[in-house]
Order: C-alpha cells, then structure tokens, then sequence
C-alpha cells in the first residue's frame, strides 16, 4: 500500500481512498504478458473465456450432428458423445462465462466505474489470472490423455464418475478435478480484488448508492462466488481421497462390472448435496452480472434512468442470498423427504418474485424511453425476452409433483439452455458491442453486429424452444440415440434434424461477430471518448482505450449516480457522473423542447 | 447443511445490515456535493485487513461446508466408528495457541517499535506452528501405527481430511510468515514491518478458533 498522497503516478493527487502502488513496466512482456494493469487481465481472461469457449461451442456441434443425424458420423460414438456432453457443460458454466463475467468484465469495469486507479491487489489479481489459464490448459490437456476426457455429465456425480465403464477414468477424470482445483485457487486469487476493490477503492463521492448497478451485479456475484466455489472445493477433494485413497465418502458398495468394489457405505447423496449448494448459486453467479449489465445498457440507450434503483439493488442481493437455500431443487428426483421437497420448491418459487421486479423494472425503464436500436440495445431486449421464457419453464420445473416427470427429459435442456445460456450469452455480445469502443477506441460495424445479432436470437429459439415439446413428449436427455424407442414419434428426429441444422447456422454467425471484432479494430469508426453519451467514469477517462491508471492526474469526483439520463431542465440529455452541479448547462426556459419535457439527443 | 446455513445467515445477516444502513434514507437521484472524505468505511479498515477478512470468510465457508459433510456422513452411513482422538493433540493444541500468543505479542512489538522482541516473537511463533505440524503428523503416524487406517472408515478418513486441511491452511500462513521474516533479515524497520505482522497474527487466531472447533468436534462426535 502506497502512503495517502502517492501513487506512483506522476503529479496524481492525493486520493480519498488509498489506491494501489502501480507498476510501471516499460518492455512489451511486462506490459501484456505478465501484466498487473487489471484492464490487460481482463482482456487476458477475455480471449482465453472465448477460446476456451469455442471448444466447447464445437463439441454442442458435434452433439447436433449426431442427434440430428444419427449415426452417419463415424467419428462420434457413445463414448465421446459423453464426453462432448460433459465438457461442453462444465466448459461454457465455469470456464467460459464465469471467467468472462468476473474475469474480464470484473476487472475491466470494477476499477474504471469505481473511479480506481486499478484493483486493490494487482499482483494476485495477474496470478489469479494465470491460474485459470493452467486450468484451462489442464482441462484441455484431459481431452488428449488415454481415455480421453471424462465423460460423467458435467455434475460429475460419483459413484458413476470414478467407476469403471464411465469415459476418462484413467485419466480425464483426475486432469477435471485438479483443472477444478486449480480454477478455484486462481478465482479466489480474483475474487478476493474484486471485493476489495468495490469496498476500499471506489473514488471520493462514489457512494455504495451511486454504483452502476453493473458494478453492483459483478459484485454480489463475486461474494457468492467465494462462499460457495468452497462446496465445490471440498466435493472435489473428497471425490479424490474416494478414487486415490480408497476412502468412502460418497462411494458405496457396489458391483463394477461384476467385480465386488473395495468401497462401502459411502453416500451419493453427499456429494450432491454439496454439488448443488454450489451448484444453484453458480447459476446466479452467472446471471447477477448479466441482471447489472443489462440494466445498464438498457438505461443509456433508452436515454432514461433506470427504474427503480435501489429495489433493483436489493433485489440483487435478495437474489442471491435466496440462491443459497433452493440447492436441493436439482435433487427432487434423488428420493429425498417429500417435505424436504416443499420447503426447497417453497424457496425455489420465492426467487421469482424479486426476479420478477427486476423484469418489471427493465420494461418500465423502456417505457417511454427514447429508445436507440443500436446493437447492444438489441441484445439487451432479447434478453429480457429469453430470460423470461427461461424463467417461465423454471416455475414448472420448480414445483417437485411437475419436476419429477419432467426431469432428465428435454424440457430441462431447453429450460436451463434458455435461462443461463442464452440469457447470459446474448448479454456478453450485449456487452461487447457497448464497451468495444471502449477498449479499442474503435466502433464495431453495425450492419454486422445486426445480422449477428438476428441470427443468433431467432436462431437460438428455433434451437432450444422445441426442446420443451421433446421433453413433454418423454425424449430422454444425455442419450447417444433413442433407436426403435415405441413412445418416441418419428417426428421428434425431424424436429431433431431441423434444430441440428439451426445450431450450425447458429454457430456459422458467430464467424461473423468475430470477423467484426478484428476488421473493426483496424477498420473500425473511430469512436471517441464517449459514443454512447453514457454517464458512468469509464466514458469520462482521458484516454480512450484508458492507459495504465485509468484517469489523468486527478482521479475523478463523483457528484450524482450512473443514471441522470433526461435530466428534466438539463441542456444535455445526459450527465456525467462526475459533473459538478453547479456545471451542468440548463436549458433555455422558453424553448420548445423544455416545454415537451423531452430534450433533443 | 446446518452448520453451513447458519454460517451463512450470520455472514448475510452482518452484509445486509451494513447495506441497509447504507442504503435507508439514500436518495440516489439527487445529485450532491462529494461528501466528506471516508465516509464509507471506518480507517482502521485497510485494504489488506478487508482483503484478509474476506479470505477468512471464504476459508470459514470451506470449513463449515466441511464440517456439513462430516456431520452428515455420520448421519446418512452406517458405518460410522467413531476412533479415539490421540492424547498427542492435545499438547499440539497448546503449541498452536503458544504460536499464536507469540504472533499477537510480535504484533505488539512492531506497534512499539521494538525490533529485538519482534524477531524473537516471530521465530518463536512460526517455531510453536511448526512444532504443531510436526506434532500433527506424529499423530498420524501414531494413528497408522495402531491400525486405524485412513480408509477402513468415514471418521478415519474425517479425522485426516479434517487435520490435513487445517495443516494446509496454516502452510500457507507460515509462507506469507517466512517472507515476512525474511524481509525482516534484510532490514525492514518494525513500522514497515507493522501491516503483514498483523495480518500473521490475525490469520494465526483465526485458525486457532478453526483448530479449536475442529478439536471439540473430533473429542465429541
């Protein structure tokens, strides 16, 4: 820690709160390699997220083609259509969106919306990154090991995860949980800055109430992250004396392929308790950023403050404390105490209604706004459309009497592909097209980025809308091929072909975002300062892209929260949150505009 | 899941009342002047100590999520034989708390600028923690030597698991100590010293508290 005063920035003044001792690096490795500045790391953890990503995208490719296509693909065969299902899973929840919503947009927003010259501890902040680029490397290096990478479905649950028969036990199984292990260390290496940096670094005036509620999302999602990233900590660990000890935590006494196993009196049920306390929260932990990110962009390209902001920030805290109390909603069909099931369907139904204020609040936000459709605004209302379809189907798989039919059918890949694949998803290009500017100092091209976006929304439901038909009709998930199943219709391979042919348009257009990501950062506009005329700090640097330090020589003061967008009497229809009152021009009294109460953009 | 729930009520309990005090009689909307400077949070609260606290809570959970499964596994098997703690732990317990009483007295020393009793306090400290791990492992061994082996039973392989990861967690803290103590071999005053002394002494009772519950569990269940 620096003393008050020093920053080790030339003529920085004194902060009010004491900001980090930077470091200055002046070769090419020190600046983009082993980086301290949190934007590098957040750019780092980007590019991996997608990659990573990427892999995994391919692999749901891979599970298409032989849904849609059975059989005709040599290359595909029972025992790696496990291992797609699996990797693809754990990839796109841990690997690719948590590390894309707190890695890189954490440590790309928290700082510059705070008002920070950097986060709070930058050297675990690089070593956290590079944790979770070992454990990616790890990850990948399972799928090349004999065996192959394992093939337990992403909750890994034992005894069938470590028996023999199940894909990649020789080697798969132990490179997932170490990569696990690994992650783990480096998110809480992370998660520890974010934190911190949201309590101790905001700038003078940046009061808790005045966050963006970006930061506010990002935020409860880190401390849920860190209380419940531990339940996965100690399932693992357990998991591994149970495989390499020969303890019997959650392994049973069992046969393995007619052998007596050396196992006895474990239970199954434990590690899914534990699974699924972290689990149910992982899949807030995804969605909070997404709720913050959402409400922001809705906000400044419906040049109209959010509504209802503090309900909408204590309906992210409510959110997430409630996550921690429904774990055992992924356990209905586990032969649990059928009250036990009431109380968790109980809690289950609560979540909606706070997540329901925050739908609410987003199209009352809307409402009258002076709506821009730009891409970002695109996404931003696709997802609150996908959110609420995902969240409609998860009242009916909330209820046990409803879940225990529907469980392990289609319905449950629909329902969870819609709420925390796509919702999150379509708010990560959301998010890209509206701080890309940002980042480069260039725009994305918005023919592009509409073509991208059309494709993917309408693409996305003609994949996963269809799935909820499969699942009333009893199609079973997780299988390789149904055969001659009598209760399945032939219809149900033609719906399965048609959705296989619109995932891979799905994916094609993803080619195109990419395209549009590279040509716009050599071809790209040129987009100054402040595109989007938005109100948050990290419009308001005096560079753009923002150098090591964010700011100039004074950090920023902070007069007014993240939303006075239409500010009644205003000359302009925004005003930066660092704007004094006394600065801000006011409107010509007699002129018309002031009279409609709407302001010129 | 009790123990964990409980935990985590406390933990929310404590983050929405500091929230919430923040957050009544707010107008956000209205723009106003900057505030006076600190208003937020109190200045004995420093970045490391929040970032230490914050370990902490990350380190409890991982605890009480252990002491779930612990709790739980003696419920749902019935294969549960509870094994007869060492008597050897309970001279490591009196070692651990040494280790931290020497840890909170360098703490003092550095306060006071006192750069002979703060070696002499560290040494002795990490030395008592050392001694405790050492003794930990010598329980082990005894353990082993009597025929209670680590997967023969849930509580065995409990009672490794359990010590094997507050071994660990206290590992950890001898790192951060050593370089402590290394950067006081090259002349670090006690001042400068003062904020990562601190932070040993108040890992060190944290996980005494840890050892402490870990041990009441062990002698009673």
């Amino acid at each position: 820690m620096a003393e008050p005063g020093h920053h080790g920035v030339p003529h920085a003044q004194a902060g009010e709160f004491d900001n980090v001792e930077l470091v200055h690096p002046k070769s090419f490795i020190g600046k983009y390699v082993w980086s301290q500045d949190a934007k590098v790391i957040a750019i780092q953890y980007g590019l991996t997220a997608i990659a990573i990503g990427l892999v995994a995208l391919v692999l749901s490719i891979l599970m298409r083609l032989q849904l849609g296509f059975p059989n005709t693909f040599a290359l595909i065969d029972p025992s790696s259509y496990l291992q797609y299902v699996t990797m693809h899973g754990m990839i796109m929840v841990v690997y690719l969106l948590t590390a894309l919503f707190l890695g890189a947009f954490g440590n790309y927003l928290i700082p510059l919306m705070c008002g920070a010259r950097d986060m709070a501890f930058p050297y675990l902040n690089m070593l956290s990154y590079w944790f979770y680029l070992a454990a990616v490397l790890i990850l990948v290096a399972s799928f090349f090991v004999p065996g192959g990478a394992t093939g337990a479905g992403w909750t890994l649950y034992p005894p069938q995860a470590i028996s023999p028969g199940t894909p990649g036990i020789d080697g798969g199984i132990l490179l997932m949980l170490a990569s696990l292990g690994v992650f783990i260390a480096g998110f809480t290496m992370g998660g520890l800055n974010y934190v911190v940096t949201v309590l101790q670094a905001r700038t003078r005036g940046m009061t808790l109430m005045r966050l963006p509620l970006t930061i506010w999302g990002i935020f409860m999602a880190t401390v849920m992250a860190l209380l419940a990233f531990p339940a996965l900590l100690v399932a693992i660990l357990m998991m591994l004396c149970d495989m390499l000890l020969g303890t019997s935590f959650f392994m049973p006494e069992m046969l393995n392929l007619g052998e007596q196993s050396t196992h006895a009196g474990g239970s199954p049920l434990l590690y899914q308790h534990l699974f699924w306390f972290f689990g149910h929260p992982e899949v807030y932990i995804v969605a909070l950023p997404a709720f913050g990110i959402v409400s922001d962009i809705l906000a400044t390209h419906a040049r109209k403050n959010i509504f209802g902001y503090r309900m909408m920030v204590w309906a992210i805290i409510i959110i997430g404390v409630l996550s921690f109390v429904v774990w055992a909603h992924h356990m209905f069909i586990s032969g649990m105490n059928p009250y036990f099931g009431f109380l968790f369907a109980t809690t289950t139904l609560i979540i909606a209604v706070p997540t329901a204020i925050k739908v609410y609040n987003w199209v009352l936000t809307l409402w009258r706004g002076n709506i821009r459709m730009t891409v970002p605004m695109l996404f931003a209302i696709g997802f609150i459309f996908t959110f609420v379809n995902g969240g409609l189907s998860g009242l009916f798989l909330g209820n046990v009497t409803v879940d225990v039919p529907l469980a392990d059918t289609y319905f449950v890949v629909g329902h969870f592909h819609m709420v925390m694949a796509v919702a999150p998803v379509l708010v990560v290009f959301g998010a890209m097209y509206h701080w890309y500017p940002k980042i480069t100092g260039r725009m994305l091209d918005d023919t592009l980025g509409k073509i991208h976006f059309w494709v993917t929304f309408l693409g996305t439901y003609a994949i996963f809308y269809p799935m909820h038909f499969m699942g009333f009709a009893g199609v079973p998930r997780r299988y390789y091929g149904y055969g001659e199943t009598a209760y399945i219709p032939d219809s149900i391979q033609t719906l399965n072909a048609f959705m296989s042919v619109a995932a891979i348009i799905v994916a094609l257009v993803q080619l195109v975002f990419f395209y549009n990501l590279v040509r716009s950062y050599f071809r790209g506009r040129e987009a100054g300062p402040n595109p989007w005329q938005a109100t948050t700090l990290e419009w308001q640097t005096e560079h753009t892209p923002p150098r090591h330090g964010n700011f100039g020589a004074e950090l920023p003061v902070v007069y007014r929260w993240a939303y006075d967008y239409g500010v009644p009497g205003a000359k302009h229809d925004f005003i930066p949150q660092n704007m004094p009152p006394d600065e801000v021009e006011k409107v010509d009294p007699m002129s018309q505009e002031a009279a409609q109460g709407r302001l010129p953009t | 899941m009790t123990v964990t729930l409980v935990f985590l009520a406390v933990m929310m309990a404590l983050f929405g009342g500091w929230l919430f005090s923040h957050s009544i009689n707010v107008r956000p909307w209205e723009a106003q002047g900057a505030g006076a400077p600190r208003s937020q949070l109190p200045p004995a609260l420093t970045a490391p100590r929040v970032g230490l606290a914050v370990f902490l809570a990350v380190a409890t959970s991982l605890f009480a999520l252990t002491i779930s499964a612990y709790l739980m596994r003696q419920e749902m098997g019935h294969d549960w034989r509870p094994l007869t703690v060492p008597g050897l732990l309970w001279w490591n317990s009196v070692c651990l708390v040494l280790g931290s009483v020497a840890l909170q007295s360098a703490w003092q020393a550095a306060r006071r600028d006192n750069a002979a009793r703060l070696r002499r306090d560290l040494l002795l400290g990490g030395g008592f923690t050392i001694v405790f791990i050492l003794g930990q492992a010598l329980a082990w061994w005894q353990l082993q030597a009597r025929g209670i082996y680590l997967a023969a039973n849930p509580a065995n392989a409990f009672f490794f698991l359990l010590t094997a990861l507050h071994v660990l967690h206290l590992l950890g803290g001898l790192f951060a100590w050593s370089r402590s103590l290394f950067r006081l071999q090259r002349g670090a005053t006690p001042r400068e010293m003062l904020p990562s002394v601190e932070l040993c002494a108040l890992y060190w009772h944290f996980l005494l508290l840890v050892w402490g519950i870990l041990f009441a569990l062990l002698l009673t269940t």
